[in-house]
């Protein structure tokens, strides 16, 4: 394949019909045609969000109340970049800090090191205590090197412990479904036993979940004291709460995908009398690939959505925790923030669904889903 | 008689919502080893039915089928199975489907004998410079190639073709009937092929087995066929008696079309009949 069909596969299996006519321009096709989709999907975007834009600025004339406004465009902006640039001084003010203990810890072991030259050629009563500076000298170096700098985390430090997050919650997630929905699918009996469950716990939202999340996960964490365990307790019951949200899509797909494999596969597999695993992997697994993806993008959708309120709650600290903390605050620069966040999370949700059409259509062999 | 496959007084009745409807009724026919025998029946009659039921793929309701003196339970790869659409796994290569099948057959052969053997068989079909393609790159003529490899790859007893031609054009057709026979007669496998083509029964098979229209449809009349093998299109177009079968086999199905035109008319009239007399009846219940 030359250059053009490559750049034009990857535009479809990616999802990114915006990037076609530029493909097609560099390749010397027809200008006219390749403007059209120009047009179609670069200007008129750009125009719907001018206007959407212009509307905004409007608004935030308009809806003014006591204490508070509604931000403008501008405003948003604004405290964006504020919050980027926080976040960028944060680690550099780290970063010294960080090369301040170093050299500290540095001038310790030097003088440690007089002071053991010292204690060997003291005797008796002077020796020890040489000896016991020194080391108490070296404790010190050794505490300044581990020196981990404990500023608040910054935007993006919440933004990367959602994805974190999310992306824990997901795996989890599916972990789960794609057994239990390939079992599901294969078996009517196990089925039969599943759906109660799957049908009065889908619809319940994660608010009502978490305080249950919290119990099990304070239970098992019962006696150990905050840094001793591998993963931090909040961003677990985030986790968790996502998990226990994003697992029905990928579970209810898996099983329809599995259940409606194509009747001639299964006559292909039962003339040549497969065993159970080659059946199950050669055969179901690939042919219910594209719908069990299908299921997994809508998961990680629902898991980004009620991570926010999940994080909120359960003080995670996450982009849902920033919002909430910034709430609270009530600053002059409070709504604007939020409204910053609001586009972050809408960004990074598109973001994950363009992955997780990518994956989808790469397993469908050839018919990719309409983005 | 016995032969070497036997269909005795094979029977398949379906539960349909208006009740138990019975398709095929004391279907009996038997072959013999090597022998190409042509399913010859209106759409709908229960070609397909009498077919699946040999290839195990269909419960048998009445009756049964043996094959070399045992009677069939289920399906399995002494009888390869070609369907009226391809069937490959897309995601597969055109190797990898017929591996899938050949990797259970010969499971004590080391890997690179099955590949040969694949191959082998690709190779007979024409697919020899695709054997790496993806089964959904391919045309339809060539999948149905690949399936047609993928049965004989399997070395199997019996051959089962329903419709192997049915959704290619003519060309390909007659291309592909030719090599299927030039594969048969090197395998010497007992076929049964259903098929709507008087022509194509008439060049392929050595009986073509006529069927009755449904519901209750069975063997209607057989026509053993004289020409030489092997079969060379244009001696059999020649062939002095070819018309004389031909014409045959369609005025069989014609009659059976008149059957069928009698017995609907004579329903809509059965019908008719009992709306007057309920309409009689309200009438005189007013
Ligand atoms: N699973 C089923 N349940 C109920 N009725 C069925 C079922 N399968 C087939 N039939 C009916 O049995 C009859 C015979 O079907 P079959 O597919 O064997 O016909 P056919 O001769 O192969 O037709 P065609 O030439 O069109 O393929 C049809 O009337 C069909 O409606
Ligand atoms: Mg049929």
């Amino acid at each position: 394949m030359n250059w053009r069909g490559g750049l034009l596969k990857f535009c479809e299996v990616a999802g990114l019909p915006i990037f076609e006519p530029f493909v097609r321009l560099a390749a010397g096709e027809d200008k006219k045609e390749q403007f059209v989709g120009i047009a179609k999907y670069v200007l008129l975007p750009i125009v719907a969000i001018a206007l959407f834009l212009g509307f905004w600025a409007m608004a935030a004339n308009t809806v003014v109340t006591d204490s508070a406004k509604l931000p403008s465009p501008k405003a948003t902006w604004d405290a964006g970049a504020q919050l980027i640039a926080m976040h960028y001084e944060q680690k550099q003010a780290d970063r010294l800090a960080k090369q301040e203990k170093v050299g500290e810890a540095v001038r310790y072991m030097a003088e440690a090191k007089a002071y053991g030259e010292a204690a060997e050629k003291a005797t008796g009563a002077k020796k020890e205590a040489l000896e016991a500076k020194s080391l108490s000298l070296k404790k010190r170096a050794v505490s300044a090197v581990n020196y981990e700098p404990s500023s608040a985390p910054t935007f993006i430090d919440q933004i990367w412990t959602s994805v974190g997050t999310v992306f824990f919650g997901f795996l989890l997630a599916t972990l789960v479904a794609v057994p239990l929905g390939v079992l599901c699918g294969m078996s009517p009996w196990f089925n039969a036993a599943l759906t109660p469950f799957i049908q009065v716990f889908k619809p319940v939202s994660p608010l009502a979940w978490l305080p249950l999340a919290f119990i099990v996960i304070m239970w098992y964490y019962a006696g150990y004291s905050a840094g001793e365990t591998f993963f931090n307790k909040a961003f677990l019951i985030s986790a968790t709460t996502v998990c226990l949200c994003s697992l029905w899509p990928t579970l209810v797909n898996t099983t329809l995908g599995v259940a409606s494999v194509d009747k001639d596969f299964i006559n292909v597999a039962d003339v040549l009398r497969l065993s159970w695993a080659q059946r199950l992997f050669k055969i179901i697994l690939p042919a219910s690939l594209p719908l069990m993806f299908a299921g997994m993008r809508i998961s990680l959708g629902v898991g980004w959505m009620v991570l926010i309120a999940a994080d909120m709650l359960a003080q995670n600290p996450g982009l849902g925790k920033f919002v909430w903390d910034e709430f609270q605050n009530g600053s002059e620069l409070t709504y604007a923030r939020i409204a910053f966040s609001v586009f972050v999370i809408g960004m990074i949700g598109l973001v994950l669904d363009r992955i997780m059409i990518f994956f989808r259509n790469l397993v469908s062999f050839g018919n990719p889903a309409p983005a | 008689m016995r032969g070497y496959v036997e269909l005795f007084r094979l029977g398949k009745t379906y539960d349909t919502h208006k009740g138990p409807v019975v398709i095929v009724e004391d279907f009996d026919l038997n072959l013999e080893r090597g022998e190409y025998v042509a399913l010859l029946g209106h759409s709908g009659c229960g070609k397909s039915t009498v077919l699946t039921m040999v290839a195990g793929l269909n419960p048998i309701t009445t009756g049964g089928v043996a094959i070399d003196g045992r009677e069939i339970d289920g399906p399995g790869p002494d009888r390869g199975v070609v369907f009226q659409s391809p069937c490959l796994m897309p995601w597969m290569t055109a190797l990898d489907n017929v591996m899938l099948g050949v990797n259970q057959v010969y499971r004590n052969a080391s890997k690179n004998d099955r590949i040969d053997l694949a191959s082998y068989y690709l190779n007979l079909v024409g697919l020899g410079g695709s054997l790496h393609k993806r089964a959904k790159d391919l045309s339809q003529g060539m999948q149905q190639r690949v399936g047609i490899a993928r049965a004989f790859a399997l070395k199997p007893k019996m051959l089962l073709l329903d419709e192997p031609f049915g959704m290619l054009d003519s060309l390909t057709r007659m291309e592909l009937q030719e090599i299927l026979l030039e594969i048969l007669v090197r395998d010497k496998v007992t076929t049964v092929m259903v098929t709507h083509d008087v022509d194509e029964a008439l060049f392929m098979s050595d009986r073509v087995v006529m069927m009755t229209n449904g519901p209750r449809a069975r063997v209607g009349a057989i026509f053993s066929l004289p020409f030489e093998r092997p079969r060379v299109r244009a001696d059999v177009l020649d062939h002095p008696e070819y018309y004389e079968y031909r014409r045959k086999m369609i005025q069989f199905l014609e009659e059976q079309d008149h059957r069928k035109l009698k017995a609907d008319a004579e329903a809509r009239e059965q019908a008719k009949k009992q709306d007057e007399a309920e309409e009689q009846q309200v009438a005189e219940a007013v």
